[in-house]
């Protein structure tokens, strides 16, 4: 436990001594802003909540999360320091742990910067602070959740970008695996069981549920086990590199 | 301290390490040589944990490397090519994070690394980052991070790779002395290295191990060692061929024993031949061998094909 806080705490000194993360704290800032309340429509839904904001983050963590996780399996590739992490008397799954870890921190670091919004909708009107509370929890589990899959792509290739954009298109996979557009045109010739299945696949499916106030037991699970499998398929692809 | 039996590792058909068995006890410095891409760095890999071998097993102390990683790796302090350390943290704080993974904690780390800062030369740059550092300096970093829970056991990749002159001879002075009560094993292609700080070297090629002895013992096996060079005025080769096959050499004579147990004796049948027909000496040295001529017969250019 002592060694995975040990690296959490060197990954995130990492992010804060870089200004890139400040880049993105200010880009995402930006963005949800923007969600929210221009292309949201938040004033003229004349509802005191944060569905729009909330509506908006599978689309906006598709780009920002795996900007955010590419390098941390790649960079360690890239300049060798891998050799020296593993090394260390550390078990892989201890770094990969620490190191998403530290990403997920930092993730949600930016997610309560995001803070003003509630303030905002409180001084508005006044909504339910609770479905607000839940739909912060689905969205850090999402974030959670892009990130594990980014960690995993990261760990195939050093290149950074390489490792983006594989984690985009997955990521993109899960989205519109319940996207109303594409269940719409399945069920045209796919059966209801299968539209289904495909959608209980979907981040977003899992994501609706925490938005309306609902933390269900069932979406913890699939977000938990969605992280837990990235992580764990990181670890078998590390231990294939060094198998050679 | 460190123990290897019959190693292998094949990546895909290509064996880079193919049987190794080898063993270095506390006191030793086993200085591991051969030609780029013959397996040293892979069996060092293999021996710090990193990548699990194909075959064979891997002994450090007590512990069996594949079976307890963690409390082998313990024991290990590990230099790794290239020397890589994360280049956004300052040497101060990348040695307290190593400290710290090694279950250093309080006064004991502070004192861990203030040792690792002297030992390395490292005062002056402490506060700077990593990739603002010079070779010498990140070499030096990554150096005293492999030293900092005073391994019993240390593995070094090229340890004076990129150094300037003087530094490699304090690094290699640094051996020497941590020598006395560590097993080291590192890898050079700097063959003076040999002479300068091991006890033992072992030459490796193609992923076997094609000489292993002290250095006096494989510089031996040179076709020079035994030999004696003559420079002296009236001194002809048809006189010098008594004593055994004689090669010019700038103006001197190099006369080798006819039989190499006879090394020893040549100069003294020299010295007798020298006084026999009075000529005046001007120089004459006993060849110890040529470690760079072993080594060059002993294992095959990557340019030669398989």
């Amino acid at each position: 436990m002592k060694t995975i806080w040990t690296i959490t705490k060197r990954e995130l000194y990492a992010y804060f001594t870089s200004p890139v993360a400040y880049v993105f704290l200010v880009i995402f800032l930006l963005l949800t802003g923007f969600f929210t309340f221009t292309a949201g429509n938040f004033f003229e839904r004349g509802e005191a909540s944060l569905a729009a904001f909330f509506g908006w983050h599978p689309w906006v963590y598709l780009v920002l999360v795996p900007a955010v996780g590419m390098r941390v399996w790649a960079e360690e590739r890239r300049s060798g320091t891998i050799e020296l992490l593993l090394t260390l008397p550390v078990a892989p799954w201890q770094a990969i742990v620490a190191k998403f870890l530290a990403s997920w921190i930092f993730l949600a670091v930016a997610l309560l910067l995001t803070f003003p919004a509630v303030i905002t909708v409180n001084i508005l009107g006044e909504p339910d602070n609770g479905i607000i509370f839940a739909g912060y929890l689905g969205s850090l589990f999402l974030a959670g959740a892009y990130l594990a899959i980014t960690c995993m792509t990261s760990a195939v290739t050093r290149n950074q970008v390489v490792a983006f954009i594989l984690s985009v298109v997955i990521c993109l996979f899960f989205i519109l695996a319940g996207f109303n557009p594409v269940t719409d045109l399945m069920t045209r010739w796919a059966s209801p069981a299968l539209v289904d299945t495909v959608a209980a696949f979907s981040v977003v499916t899992h994501f609706d549920g925490f938005q309306r106030g609902v933390i269900d037991i069932r979406d913890l699970v699939f977000f938990l086990s969605l992280i837990g499998f990235a992580l764990f398929a990181t670890g078998v692809i590390i231990r294939g590199h060094r198998a050679g | 301290m460190i123990k290897i039996d019959n190693l292998v590792k094949a990546f895909g058909p290509k064996r880079a390490v193919d049987g190794i068995s080898f063993s270095v006890e506390r006191g030793e410095v086993l200085g591991f040589l051969g030609p780029n891409g013959a397996g040293k760095s892979t069996t060092m890999r293999m021996i710090t944990g990193f990548m699990p071998p194909t075959a064979g097993k891997i002994t450090v102390g007590t512990f069996d490397v594949a079976e307890s990683p963690i409390e082998a790796k313990r024991l290990i302090g590990y230099l790794p090519e290239n020397a890589a350390s994360y280049p956004d943290m300052t040497v101060a704080s990348f040695l307290d994070f190593v400290a710290e993974l090694r279950g250093l904690s309080g006064s004991a780390r502070k004192k861990a690394v203030s040792h690792v800062i002297e030992l390395c030369f490292l005062q002056s740059v402490l506060h700077q980052s990593i990739d603002t550092l010079s070779k010498g300096y990140k070499h030096r970093t990554c150096l005293a991070q492999a030293l900092i829970h005073d391994p019993d056991v240390l593995i070094m990749d090229e340890p004076t790779d990129g150094l300037d002159p003087n530094q490699k001879y304090e690094v290699r002075k640094l051996i020497r002395e941590l020598g006395a009560n560590k097993a080291i094993i590192f890898s050079t292609h700097i063959l003076e290295e040999v002479d300068a700080a091991c006890t033992r070297a072992i030459i490796i090629d193609r992923g076997r191990i094609v000489a292993n002895g002290t250095p006096e013992e494989l510089r031996a096996m040179s076709d020079l060692a035994g030999a004696v060079t003559l420079q002296a005025r009236g001194a002809t080769k048809e006189r010098l061929e008594t004593l055994g096959r004689v090669e010019p050499v700038n103006g001197a004579f190099r006369i080798y024993p006819k039989e190499k147990s006879k090394g020893p004796q040549l100069a003294q049948e020299v010295v007798e031949l020298v006084n026999q027909y009075g000529w005046t000496v001007e120089g004459m040295y006993s060849e110890r061998g040529e470690l760079d001529e072993v080594f060059r017969r002993i294992t095959l250019p990557d340019t030669v094909k398989k």
